[in-house]
């Protein structure tokens, strides 16, 4: 497919667009962002949030440019680290001129390699069959990593030193904000390309594909084939995500192939939105945010992001980005102001529900967990005890009214859209 | 080598009826709805654990009539409150919908009965052992399970080929607008199905509790194993699912059960491998340590060969 190789026209619309402003946005915001938050932890956690943005994008390029849902991404993720710490390894052992910066390629090509491998089989159907084939790839090359020690490591995994690999500009990535702009610049080219990717008729194929197969047969194009390329190129930069894990951790363990790897993947991808190019970049952040910050809050905060991630599902399959998008046609006609009201009056149920619901979940934690050490507990600086009557009344009460309150504040922001889509209609324009 | 086939004939024939326990709600769910429902191993986890708690409050047999009404009906729940809503987003939403439920219904599991396996026991009345074989005891417990399995499966063929019901749900299968417009309630036959489909895996869970370990890991453990059964015996095919179920616990339980590998095998050709190689990896590995990843190389192989599975007709 020569198409593939035309990205050049993509680059001119988005810079047309004014697309530069938000690139250099995007450089700078990565640029500047260690001399925002200094610590060490929030160092850590943003170079986790760069691999997250890669590997959530290229899932994206699966799940919402060509309709695939995969339960196994992780594979090229974790095969691509695999292959970044043994190359990285032998780099140091045959005293090579390699840079570290280079070595993601090395699972770029692994993750690359393996799509070409699995890719012709599992691409033949998309849908349930697609979803059934990726779970069943994910647990046999995940068993098998038990088996072929010699390579996967057995439990521990393989490890790496990436301070000994070739220095360039005095840069050997011992200290972590090395690594940050190195994750931050592999970031920025995936984002790029990935996006140019979306803009080249390939992408658009991918999309028709996605929405009428049939119909991208009819005008000469072999859905298999488009699905096989697209899953080939999401391997690609999933195996490149891989690669820098490698390099940040510089460890390799079974794990990073495992099924809550896949699940966290999709996690982020479909809460940040599948339908927009943006979207997995917030879910990535989110969910890496949350997933550092809640298991320093709570215990069992892999409960809350289910709950967040059925909520998504059932009241906003749009996502993140979607939600945001569905106002833009509202704010370019000037009538986001109509729609404040409700959303600030939505504030309120919703923050008495959720509370109500944290109440009743963490109460249960403390009597089902830690139930042997007493029930006594405290939630913002509040004690009590989860065994006696009053704090679930009140939660219930909570969750009650919040949940009816919010039903009321419904129905007015379901009138005021009305009226904002009424209004834009008289004037013509916006949909 | 006659006590080995026999024994786990026995076991794979076990096995392979308890996972037809809960692929057949998961094929008659998938046919009906289009919905293949992860979380569906969760029920069945959700069955063993609930089974535990009234078998210690009430004893086993209430546990045993009691756990999967209880479960069905948590499934005809999530089905009318749950997936209802997301059937407009389309099958995808559906799926994602039940791969989160599967998710929170592990978490709520540790929640409740923590993370480490519960004491669910084995009834006293039929904790002995039912004959000696080649000096095995084979448990009673076991037998048992065998005839709630093969009982079980007697009553849904007979409830869907010979009964009123079973004709409405076998033409909503197919053509559910038909039935709708005959003043059947279609809604409502979904529900059911989900709920029955539910309960046949809450069955399976309380059965299979005191045998194997009852923890909040056994719906991951068991999960995928189920989506290769419906997968290799055809979506939406019951008597593949049934072929299918008893071929992947027979492949199991016998690979479990051999020790060999293909330095045993080669012994005499003089040949070793490099030490610390992929290839001595190979070498050395037991079909009992290649056990788990069968069930996904025969999924692999039917995908290639046979894409709508063994008894399928339709592609997804």
């Amino acid at each position: 497919m020569s198409e593939t190789a035309s990205v050049l026209p993509g680059m001119k619309v988005a810079a047309s667009r004014g697309g530069w402003l938000i690139w250099t946005l995007l450089a700078a915001a990565f640029a500047l962002a260690p001399l925002l938050f200094r610590s060490g932890t929030s160092l850590t956690m943003m170079s986790l949030m760069g691999i997250a943005i890669i590997f959530a994008l290229s899932y994206n390029m699966l799940l919402g440019q060509t309709g695939m849902l995969s339960f196994g991404h992780a594979v090229y993720f974790g095969l691509g680290a695999y292959f970044t710490v043994h190359a990285m390894n032998a780099v140091i052992e045959a005293r090579l001129p390699v840079p570290v910066a280079a070595m993601p390629l090395v699972g770029g090509a692994a993750g690359l390699g393996f799509a070409l491998l699995f890719g012709w089989v599992s691409t033949k159907r998309s849908g349930t069959a697609f979803a059934m084939i990726s779970l069943g790839l994910a647990e046999l090359v995940g068993s098998s990593s038990l088996i072929l020690r010699s390579f996967f490591g057995g439990e521990e995994g393989v490890s790496t030193n990436r301070t000994k690999l070739l220095r360039l500009f005095d840069w050997n990535f011992g200290a972590q904000v090395q690594v940050y702009y190195l994750i931050a610049a592999w970031c920025l080219l995936c984002i790029a390309l990935m996006y140019a990717l979306t803009r080249t008729p390939f992408g658009r194929m991918c999309n028709a594909v996605r929405d009428n197969p049939e119909r991208a047969q009819f005008v000469g194009y072999d859905p298999h084939r488009v699905r096989y390329i697209a899953f080939v190129l999401s391997g690609f930069f999933a195996g490149i995500a891989g690669g820098l894990t490698a390099i940040n951790f510089e460890l390799a363990n079974a794990a990073l192939f495992g099924a809550s790897q896949s699940g966290n993947v999709l996690l982020a991808t479909f809460i940040g939105g599948v339908g927009h190019f943006f979207g997995p970049i917030l879910g990535a952040i989110l969910v890496t945010f949350l997933q550092n910050m809640l298991s320093d809050v709570t215990e069992v905060w892999q409960l809350y992001f289910g709950l967040m991630f059925i909520a998504t599902v059932m009241y906003a399959p749009g996502g993140i980005s979607g939600l945001i998008m569905m106002h833009r046609p509202v704010w370019r006609a000037g009538a986001l102001s109509r729609l404040m009201p409700g959303y600030g009056m939505m504030v309120v149920p919703v923050a008495l529900a959720a509370a109500g619901a944290i109440l009743v979940i963490e109460m249960a934690t403390q009597i089902g967990v830690h139930g042997a050490q007493g029930t006594t507990m405290k939630l913002l600086g509040i004690g009590f005890d989860a065994r006696s009557v009053p704090p679930w009344l009140v939660a219930g009460a909570m969750l009650g009214v919040g949940g009816l309150l919010a039903r009321l504040v419904g129905r007015r922001i379901a009138a005021a859209w009305d009226d904002v889509r009424a209004m834009s209609l008289t004037h013509g324009g916006v949909a | 080598m006659a006590e080995l086939i026999i024994i786990s004939t026995l076991n794979g024939v076990l096995f392979g009826l308890l996972l037809f326990l809960m692929a057949s709600g998961l094929t008659l769910i998938f046919s009906m709805m289009g919905v293949l429902n992860f979380a569906h191993a969760s029920f069945y986890m959700m069955g063993a654990f609930i089974g535990f708690q009234i078998a210690k409050w009430a004893g086993f047999w209430p546990a045993l009539i009691l756990a999967p009404l209880v479960v069905g009906l948590a499934g005809a729940a999530v089905e009318r409150f749950g997936l209802r809503t997301v059937h407009a987003h389309g099958h995808v939403a559906e799926l994602l919908f039940t791969f989160g439920l599967a998710f929170v219904i592990e978490e709520v599991i540790q929640i409740i009965w923590g993370k480490s396996p519960v004491d669910f026991r084995v009834p006293r009345a039929l904790d002995f052992p039912a004959f000696t074989i080649f000096s095995t005891n084979y448990p009673a417990y076991k037998l048992f399970m065998l005839a709630v399995s093969i009982s079980i499966f007697v009553a849904l063929f007979w409830l869907l080929k010979r009964t009123r019901v079973g004709m409405i749900v076998q033409a909503s299968l197919t053509h559910p607008k038909m039935v709708a417009h005959l003043g059947h309630n279609v809604p409502l036959v979904f529900m059911s199905v989900f709920g029955v489909g539910s309960a046949l895996a809450g069955i399976a869970g309380v059965i299979a509790g005191p045998a194997l370990v009852t923890q909040a890991s056994m719906a991951a453990l068991l999960g995928p194993i189920l989506f290769v059964v419906v997968v290799v015996g055809g979506l939406g095919s019951l008597q593949g699912a049934l072929i299918a179920s008893l071929l992947i616990g027979l492949l199991q339980t016998f690979a479990v059960s051999v020790n060999l590998s293909l330095a045993d095998i080669f012994a005499g050709s003089g040949f070793t491998p490099a030490p610390k190689t992929i290839l001595e990896d190979l070498w050395r590995v037991t079909i009992a340590q290649v056990a788990p990843i069968l069930p996904y190389l025969l999924l692999m192989i039917i995908l290639i060969f046979k894409p709508t599975g063994l008894f399928g007709t339709r592609e997804s």
